[in-house]
């Protein structure tokens, strides 16, 4: 038999060898086997010292090409067993996914949180301050400051808590804003603050009613401010709280601190303005009081009516949450039951 | 205030669906809270003719009634009405008819005998029993005479009107009147309304003044006008149906014709009127001054009322009789037996007036109009006009001549304007046609000089003195939906939070991914609560007049709220809840009106923050765990001054043995710790956690410059050490000790085990720290560290009596 068949029968042998080994043990001793010092290549190759100059070439090429070869089908069925056996491994560790994952404690804001957030970042983005004023407030700040004297029939709307004579618990977030108006330096711009807090009104608490609940009053005064700005904002406020989709309306109202006042209703997101419960079968729900910046509540801040004008505007967070979220009592935002808490996540 | 369009109809043309008007009157003028239709779900309610009314014979109070209603035969009906009688037009509810309260008339027998539906009265036609006249309260209500048998009763009864219920904003009192929302809707509608004329013929020999004197003694700012007429010889009768139907449709009840016509003009005029019984008074002698003390009136109500130094009264020889604008006396009032009216027509003091309505807790019809003001051009025409309508209704003659108690010079208001003006404030483009039509729709006589306006309003709008007053009128008039929308121009402005801002919604989101939901808890509370987990001494703020024993004073800390929570929770089935609350407590400050509002922050937790599941046990909520959310929170702070924690037995409501006062340097800020059991058990909570914040100092407190510390290149080198050592040493006493002594090279301080269960002695723990050396310039050698290392250990056993282990 010639080197060169003794070769090939070696290659045959080694690539069955090869194929049937079955665990990587046997793969590594095809190899040592085959490939070794003492195996049966070397052997060969050790034979070529009989050959003629001319035939040692070939065959030494013929002896690498197999060599090779069974390398590569070794290196191959290595890989293949490895990967069998990861496989293997993989199929063992398969898990149920659905079943829950571990539990990371995790809070949440308030829902009325929640929604003075929204209207926070949404006129911050148009260039207001955020002011908060104190709960604790003089009558003259809360009432008369604000074209509110002593007697007005309209402080009938607004019953209080008082402290004293003179200290009350405030009823409108707009009690800072004389605050406001007489701090501000127009010579470096507008005034534009929003001011969101609690407020308070003499009232037994029922589903409708709270003595305690929330206000986000706005104001800005300039050089030149109009009743179609107050308009623009508050259809960009009704945008953002209820969808784009609806339709805005203003209609006159009166509060003593502005004037004109109007209030401001959107399409009943209910019933798309057919009229249901929810809106009383008017088709419009009621969001928004606002008006221009009544001309004695400047001058009572010393700025002149004639050279400044502004629009104001406010609205109740929890009025909105009852409104967007079907809350049919207002108690439930102050009982803080954590299955009531629990169910408004951001941006709902 | 209620305006019949039938009513509406005999000032304006208007023949547009009652919704449509309600909806336009909402959109220019006033809110409307709806459209009344008082016929609205009834069905098949016909007139009928009673032919025959025989006893039932199986009854001592049912008759049985033969009743024409316009078919072929007349049909059978058992009635139980006292005042049922042959002869007269009644109310048939036809079988299968609906009255109401949304009822269903069926044929049905009554003792036997067959009743084909039902004779009605009138609050069975749904009819507020406020408003059904009294003498035909106990039967069935009789119809006209000339009724058609068969007949819808409809419009019989004014049922077929549409009422519009308006909600008259404060200052337009204007509208409480037919009169003034007729001008209104004129302007809006750009008609002129047919106003109503007054027929009065005075007796020229019968002369008021010879009867009548009247004194003012209130000064002009109480009382700027008083006058009266005088009426002779009327029949007190009940009202003409046609009267009766306007006063019930506008909310009132029918009384008498002379009680019914002062309603009517003051529903018509908006000015209120009283008719006094004139017999009754004092030798015809009336004066009007504020009460005294200790006088007393009977009201026509019957109450016996304590009058009080800040009420008007009109007396008779200066007895009261009558409490101004509010509510009249018994004594001197219009009865069957009446036969002289004295008629007051008055202006009263607008604030004088809501005081005694609000004194007396006496709230009228016309107490309502006097606290928004009323036309001061109109008192004596609705006067003349109420006189004429008692004469005519009561077959009465009036006296000759108005005593006047005291009159008025009412002057119109002239505003002036300018067009530029309307256009800066409205952001429109108006020209100076389009505003003058608008003036001359509202009636307001106006003469243009160049750009300006000067208005004339007449005495009928009070409410308008000043150019803004005239804006509203346009911008309401040109209809805020023409207005355009836009946004505010002008130099630019940056809006942002400022710091103490920032940082509370900083705490906010870091308390929410510790796990812990936000709750708002009410500000007022107890006395007790109030006080409870107070983090300084301080006295508390009370309410003058609080409207329960629940809510009286403003709270000195957040947790006593939160515990409220907790337990409104736990009584709910809801074991495991954890919360934080963001927001004031109010501390007293003596020589201050007002307190001190501290934004503070606080937490309870209760049950497990992680609920039991497949994998995880739940572990119920300990000191460690909260310490360690308060932790967090502090370092996020990047506080300059070291934070510790101070065992304290100093808050009463809170354990002794597992609270610590948090220092920032020498700074109280806050407190952590467990609630004591007994004040869990009296909020009725569980085993409970608890913190306490002043974030406004924490806000305020010096933070670290924040700057970038170079990563050692240098390997590190730990040592551990674990020690026996007496339970009074606490674990800052250990470190504290081991940071002293530990040499330059020490880093870190890390506590891994403690233990002190069996196998330790009585008194003893068991503590193991891992201490961590680092050179930021060179590889430490390990000789170094050794010795460092030793330095401790003996420190540790010398002044601790650590044994090490
Ligand atoms: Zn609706």
């Amino acid at each position: 038999m010639s080197l060169q068949d003794r070769l090939t029968e070696l290659r045959d042998q080694g690539l069955a060898d090869i194929k049937s080994a079955d665990v990587l043990k046997k793969v590594n001793q095809v190899k040592v086997d085959l490939l070794g010092k003492k195996g049966p290549i070397t052997e060969v190759l050790h034979g070529m010292r009989d050959l003629t100059p001319e035939e040692r070439p070939k065959v030494g090429a013929y002896a690498n090409e197999v060599r090779d070869k069974l390398q590569a089908a070794i290196d191959h069925r290595r890989d293949e067993l490895e990967q069998a056996a990861v496989n293997k491994q993989l199929v063992a560790e398969t898990l149920d996914v659905t079943l829950p994952g571990r539990q990371v404690p995790q809070g949440q804001p308030h829902v009325i949180t929640q929604i003075i957030t929204e209207l926070e970042d949404l006129f911050i983005g148009m260039g207001y301050q955020i002011v908060d004023g104190d709960e604790v407030e003089e009558d003259y700040y809360n009432f008369e400051r604000l074209n509110l004297p002593k007697d007005h029939p309209a402080r009938d709307m607004q019953d209080t808590f008082y402290i004293t004579k003179d200290v009350l618990l405030r009823t409108q977030t707009s009690a800072d804003q004389p605050r406001s108006l007489e701090n501000h330096d127009f010579s470096k711009g507008p005034l534009k603050v929003l001011s969101p807090g609690r407020v308070y009104r003499r009232d037994t608490d029922d589903a409708t009613h709270s003595h305690q609940f929330h206000q986000i009053e706005g104001l800005v005064v300039d050089k030149h401010i109009t009743m179609a700005d107050l308009k623009g904002t508050l259809t960009l406020v009704a945008n953002e709280l209820f969808g784009d989709q609806f339709e805005v309306r203003l209609r006159p109202s009166y509060f003593p601190f502005t004037e004109p006042s109007v209030e401001a209703d959107v399409t009943c997101f209910n019933c798309n303005g057919k009229g249901c419960a929810i809106c009383k079968q008017t088709g419009w729900i009621e969001v928004l009081g606002a008006g221009m910046v009544h001309p004695h509540v400047l001058e009572m801040s010393g700025i002149d009516p004639e050279v400044y004008g502004g629009f104001a505007f406010g609205l109740g967070p929890d009025r909105f949450a009852m409104l967007k979220y079907g809350v049919d009592d207002i108690r439930n935002f102050y009982l803080n039951d954590v299955r009531f808490l629990s169910q408004f996540y951001k941006k709902g | 205030m209620r305006i019949s369009y039938a009513w509406l109809r005999d000032y304006l043309k208007l023949d547009l669906p009652a919704d449509e008007l309600a909806e336009k009157i909402e959109r220019t003028a006033v809110e409307v809270d709806g459209v009344i239709r008082p016929s609205e779900g009834l069905k098949k309610v016909v007139v009928g003719h009673v032919l025959e009314c025989v006893p039932h014979p199986n009854s001592d109070h049912l008759h049985i009634c033969q009743v024409d209603v316009g078919e072929a035969d007349p049909i059978q009906i058992v009635c139980g009405a006292p005042n049922v009688a042959a002869g007269q037009m009644v109310i048939v509810a036809l079988p299968n008819s609906w009255i109401g309260g949304h009822t269903k008339i069926k044929r049905s027998k009554m003792r036997g005998e067959v009743s084909n539906g039902m004779l009605c009265a009138l609050d069975e036609l749904g009819f507020d029993e406020k408003l059904v006249p009294k003498e035909v309260a106990d039967g069935i209500f009789i119809l006209p005479a000339d009724a058609t048998p068969g007949e819808p009763v409809f419009s019989y009864l004014g049922m077929d009107d549409e009422i519009i219920d308006m909600s008259v904003t404060p200052n337009r009192g204007d509208m409480l009147s037919m009169n003034g929302t007729a001008h209104e809707l004129a302007a809006i509608y750009d008609q002129t309304p047919t106003m109503p004329k007054v027929d009065l013929t005075e007796d020229a020999a019968d002369l008021a003044d010879d009867d009548l004197n009247i004194t003012v003694q209130a000064d002009e700012q109480a009382v700027p006008q008083y006058k009266m007429r005088l009426i002779k010889h009327v029949t007190i009768k009940p009202s003409p149906l046609w009267l009766q139907i306007r006063i019930w449709n506008a909310g009132m009840r029918p009384i008498n014709n002379v009680v019914d016509a002062t309603n009517y003009i003051l529903m018509q005029y908006g000015q209120p009127l009283h008719a006094f019984d004139f017999d009754q008074l004092d030798a015809g002698q009336v004066n009007v001054r504020f009460a005294k003390a200790g006088e007393q009136l009977t009201t026509l109500d019957g109450e016996e009322r304590d009058l009080l130094a800040t009420d008007l009264v009109i007396c008779s020889n200066d007895k009261p009789i009558c409490l101004a604008g509010t509510m009249g006396g018994l004594a001197t009032e219009v009865t069957d037996q009446t036969t002289s009216i004295a008629l007051e027509s008055a202006i009263f003091d607008a604030v004088k007036i809501r005081k005694t309505a609000h004194n007396h807790n006496l709230h009228s019809e016309a107490s309502m109009r006097y606290e928004r003001g009323i036309d001061h051009g109109a008192t004596e025409k609705a006067l003349d006009a109420a006189a004429a309508m008692i004469a005519k209704l009561g077959n009465g003659t009036v006296t000759s001549g108005v005593v006047v108690g005291r009159d008025e010079d009412v002057k119109p208001v002239e505003v002036a304007i300018t067009l530029t003006r309307i256009n800066h404030v409205l952001g429109t483009d108006l020209s100076l046609d389009t505003v003058s039509d608008l003036f001359k729709r509202l009636d307001f006589p106006t003469t243009v000089t160049d750009d300006t306006f000067n208005v004339t309003v007449p005495s009928r709008r009070w409410d308008i003195h000043i150019p803004a007053d005239l804006i509203e009128e346009v911008a309401r008039l040109y209809g805020y939906d023409n207005l355009p929308s836009t946004l505010p121009t002008g130099q630019p402005t940056i809006g942002k939070l400022n710091e103490t801002q920032q940082a509370i919604r900083d705490a906010r989101k870091l308390m929410e991914s510790a796990g812990l939901t936000q709750a708002i808890s009410y500000s007022l509370t107890t006395d007790s609560k109030a006080r409870a987990f107070a983090l300084h001494a301080s006295d508390v703020t009370t309410l003058d007049f609080p409207m329960s024993s629940e809510r009286t004073t403003l709270r000195l800390s957040l947790i006593a709220g939160l515990l409220d929570d907790l337990a409104y929770n736990n009584a709910r089935k809801e074991q495991d809840v954890a919360l934080y609350e963001q927001g004031r407590v109010f501390f007293s400050q003596p020589e201050q009106v007002r307190p001190k509002e501290v934004e503070h922050l606080a937490g309870a937790i209760t049950g497990s923050m992680v609920k039991t599941a497949w994998d995880t046990a739940a572990t119920p909520v300990d000191f460690y765990q909260i310490k360690g959310i308060v932790a967090g929170y502090l370092k996020s702070l990047a506080l300059v001054d070291p934070i510790s924690y101070v065992a304290t037995t100093a808050h009463a409501e809170m354990h002794p043995g597992r609270t610590a006062d948090i220092y920032v340097g020498d700074q109280l800020v806050g407190f952590v710790g467990q609630i004591h059991p007994t004040t869990a058990k009296a909020y009725k909570i569980r085993e409970t956690y608890a913190f306490e914040l002043d974030l406004a100092a924490l806000i305020a407190l010096p933070k670290a410059r924040q700057q970038y510390q170079p990563i050692s290149k240098f390997p590190s080198i730990t040592r551990d050490v674990a020690m026996l050592i007496d339970d009074t040493v606490t674990n800052a006493d250990i470190v504290a000790l081991i940071h002293d002594k530990g040499g330059a090279h020490l880093q870190d301080v890390h506590l891994f085990d403690l233990y002190n269960g069996k196998h330790v002695p009585e008194g003893k723990k068991s503590l193991a720290y891992t201490l961590t050396y680092q050179d930021q310039a060179a590889t430490l050698v390990d000789e170094d560290v050794t010795k460092a290392f030793d330095k401790v250990l003996s420190a540790l056993t010398e002044d601790l009596g650590a044994e090490i282990r």
